[in-house]
């Protein structure tokens, strides 16, 4: 029997938010009735943009029943930008510990979560296979996905990644293609969970040329999925201006689309203190 | 809170008889059986009676009866043994629903250049005769099929396997750790070489087995040292495991007939009064014979281990076939190789009864599960009419 901590069993047995919401701001949907775990996720913010609301339904077993009802506690009462912060070790930590073998749970509840913010800032879901080379056909998961498992939570060896991903867990085919991403990936820094605090400030030139490189390989191919496109105008300092191209120019969301997703990209990515506009050229 | 054990597949009690009869072996009576004297003789004297007592439950010689420490260890034992006598011979034919006690040994052996044939099921758990006498080759050192399967109850024919092997001089082994004391059986009808039997799945202790190892068949021993079992298993005898698994044989053919009908007459009601109060239900295997006790049930959109826990609040003890319960992540590889399907295969539940299962336990279980089932999907975001396209998988 695993062992699960006393704040596990008491969100399985009397899980907090269990439904739906009819009239949600935001869904977010993960998982597989062929994996053996799904989660749904609802979200309803208040008239100044915090979580009003959060409620799940979810397929699976007693960890992944409590992972979802802690994310919803969690999510209330957060802004958007403090909820999108919320990671599966923040889930894990929040029940007082997981079993490792059962930290996929944890990292569902990050996917969901990732997948409504995306559904509220009017993104299509994520599909799969355009996100990368599915590396475990068992369990579908890319290669990217197992590479953010590594850096995130520091996983040195295939059961942790099969434990935080499920890849592996199935057929086992794909564990040397695990192996040599963990090898390839040896030695590099985890992924500190607030990247830009940790960092140096960045020279003007750093900082250009990060963005450049931001907006050309992350940025520019997700709008592209959709028919638009962005072009880099001018960065003066922090402040990044840019031209949105195709289906992104004419889209009702296009603002949602530049301050939500391009803005809290180049956050993300580069500094905490960018900000983006639009600009016509 | 009493305790409901409905998980008799995984372990049974130990009979209050068993535990009377070992009692004397822990403490007064410590000698070695080996030893010359007569404090160790009269223990060699009540292991000898253990033996006549699982010879005569198996319908073979005593001197037939090898005691191991469990079925693992035989089964081991039995495999390993047949390749070694026949070092010419590379194939073996086994089936994809054996207990890892057999596949990682088929596993263990391919890897060591041996060719596997491991035969398939059908939905209903079902061998395929074609498809086993097509795989039987001059060159197949062993077939080892289980005689009743542990999670399903579903029984295989393993008399006519047997019987076909030996036509074709192609030496047989039965894992009977499940069938034992639930079905009847005789090695004097059984033509195999080797049956593996498990004291804890009898009302015996754990930590005890036995391997009969038919007279003219070929043995060569798994374990080495010294002299005991006349050779074939070296090692100290654990005597107070083999006199509890002697008591607990016997006990098992007095009940054999009562017992079993009592047990198949509460699994069926179980059963039916499940399948009639819980829609989108499912038996698996619930059209061929099976164990008296064992009944394997799914229950779509819901996950095993969720189940499990919240019986487990109602001193409800089962067992699940779901990936969560292991670690795996995959679920069972028995209910997969019959290809439930996925709507199903992670909520299968696993009720296993004894002999000492009351109506009055099936009654809470008929009371409880309902509404567990009924609580999960309303947490579930799948439903009838809503059911997910699902991904081709291997």
């Amino acid at each position: 029997m695993w062992e699960y901590t006393d704040k596990v069993k008491e969100h399985f047995i009397n899980p907090r938010n269990a439904g739906s919401i009819d009239d949600a701001d935001a869904v977010g949907e993960v998982g597989s009735l062929a994996c053996g775990d799904a989660l749904k996720l609802f979200i309803k913010l208040d008239d100044s943009g915090r979580i009003k609301d959060a409620r799940f339904k979810t397929f699976g077993c007693a960890s992944a029943i409590a992972s979802s009802s802690v994310l919803t506690e969690m999510l209330k009462g957060k802004t958007v930008e403090e909820a999108s912060k919320i990671t599966n070790r923040d889930i894990a930590r929040e029940l007082g510990g997981l079993p490792k073998e059962k930290m996929h749970c944890s990292v569902m509840g990050q996917q969901a979560l990732e997948a409504a913010l995306r559904n509220l800032q009017g993104l299509p879901p994520v599909v799969q296979d355009l996100e990368g080379e599915v590396v475990c056909e068992c369990f579908g998961v890319t290669e990217e996905q197992i590479r953010k498992a590594i850096l995130e939570n520091r996983l040195d060896s295939a059961d942790d990644v099969t434990h935080f991903t499920k890849a592996g867990g199935g057929c086992t085919d794909c564990l040397p293609e695990i192996e040599r991403i963990l090898d390839e990936l040896k030695g590099q820094k985890p992924v500190p969970e607030k990247p830009s605090a940790l960092k140096k400030p960045l020279t003007n030139l750093q900082r250009m040329q990060l963005v450049t490189k931001v907006i050309d390989e992350e940025i520019r191919p997700s709008l592209k999925k959709d028919g638009g496109d962005i072009d880099l105008i001018d960065i003066d300092k922090t402040k990044v201006l840019v031209a949105l191209r195709g289906a992104c120019s004419g889209c009702p969301s296009s603002q949602v689309t530049l301050k939500d997703f391009v803005e809290k990209k180049l956050k993300d990515r580069v500094d905490e203190g960018i900000s983006v506009e639009e600009v016509d050229s | 809170m009493k305790t409901i054990y409905l998980d008799n597949n995984a372990t049974t009690r130990t009979a209050p008889e068993v535990i009377q009869e070992m009692q004397p072996f822990f403490g007064e009576y410590y000698g070695n059986p080996s030893s010359m004297h007569s404090f160790g003789g009269y223990v060699q004297q009540k292991i000898a009676l253990a033996r006549e007592r699982v010879g005569a439950g198996l319908g073979c010689l005593p001197e037939e009866v090898v005691f191991t420490s469990g079925g693992t260890e035989a089964d081991n034992a039995a495999i390993f043994s047949a390749v070694q006598a026949q070092p010419d011979k590379k194939h073996l034919v086994t089936t994809r629903v054996e207990h890892p006690a057999v596949l990682s040994t088929m596993k263990y052996l391919e890897g060591k250049g041996y060719r596997i044939t491991y035969l398939g099921v059908d939905q209903e758990g079902r061998l395929d005769m074609d498809e086993y006498i097509d795989s039987l080759q001059p060159e197949t050192a062993l077939v080892s099929v289980m005689y009743a399967n542990n999670e399903t109850g579903v029984i295989f024919p393993v008399p006519e396997m047997a019987a076909a092997a030996r036509d074709r001089g192609i030496l047989f082994h039965t894992d009977a750790v499940q069938a034992m004391g639930k079905i009847s059986m005789s090695l004097n009808d059984l033509p195999v070489d080797y049956l593996v039997l498990s004291g804890h799945k009898i009302h015996g202790p754990k930590g005890v087995g036995a391997l009969y190892v038919r007279k003219k068949s070929p043995f060569r021993p798994y374990i080495m040292g010294g002299h005991q079992e006349r050779g074939r298993r070296a090692g100290t005898e654990n005597t107070t495991g083999i006199i509890g698994l002697g008591k607990a044989m016997e006990l098992a053919m007095t009940h054999l007939e009562s017992g079993n009908k009592k047990m198949a007459d509460l699994r069926d009601r179980l059963e039916q009064e499940l399948l009639k109060s819980v829609p989108r239900s499912r038996v698996n295997g619930e059209n061929v014979n099976r164990l008296p006790n064992t009944l394997n049930i799914s229950f779509s959109y819901v996950e095993g281990e969720a189940i499990l826990l919240l019986l487990d609040q109602d001193g409800i003890c089962a067992s699940s076939g779901s990936a969560c319960t292991s670690g795996s992540l995959e679920p069972s590889h028995v209910l997969r190789a019959m290809g439930v399907p996925f709507t199903h295969v992670h909520g299968s539940i696993r009720f296993s009864l004894s002999r000492y299962t009351t109506d009055q336990e099936i009654d809470l279980v008929l009371d409880r599960l309902p509404r567990i089932i009924q609580r999960l999907r309303d947490m579930s975001p799948f439903s009838a009419g809503n059911e997910p396209v699902l991904p081709n998988k291997k």
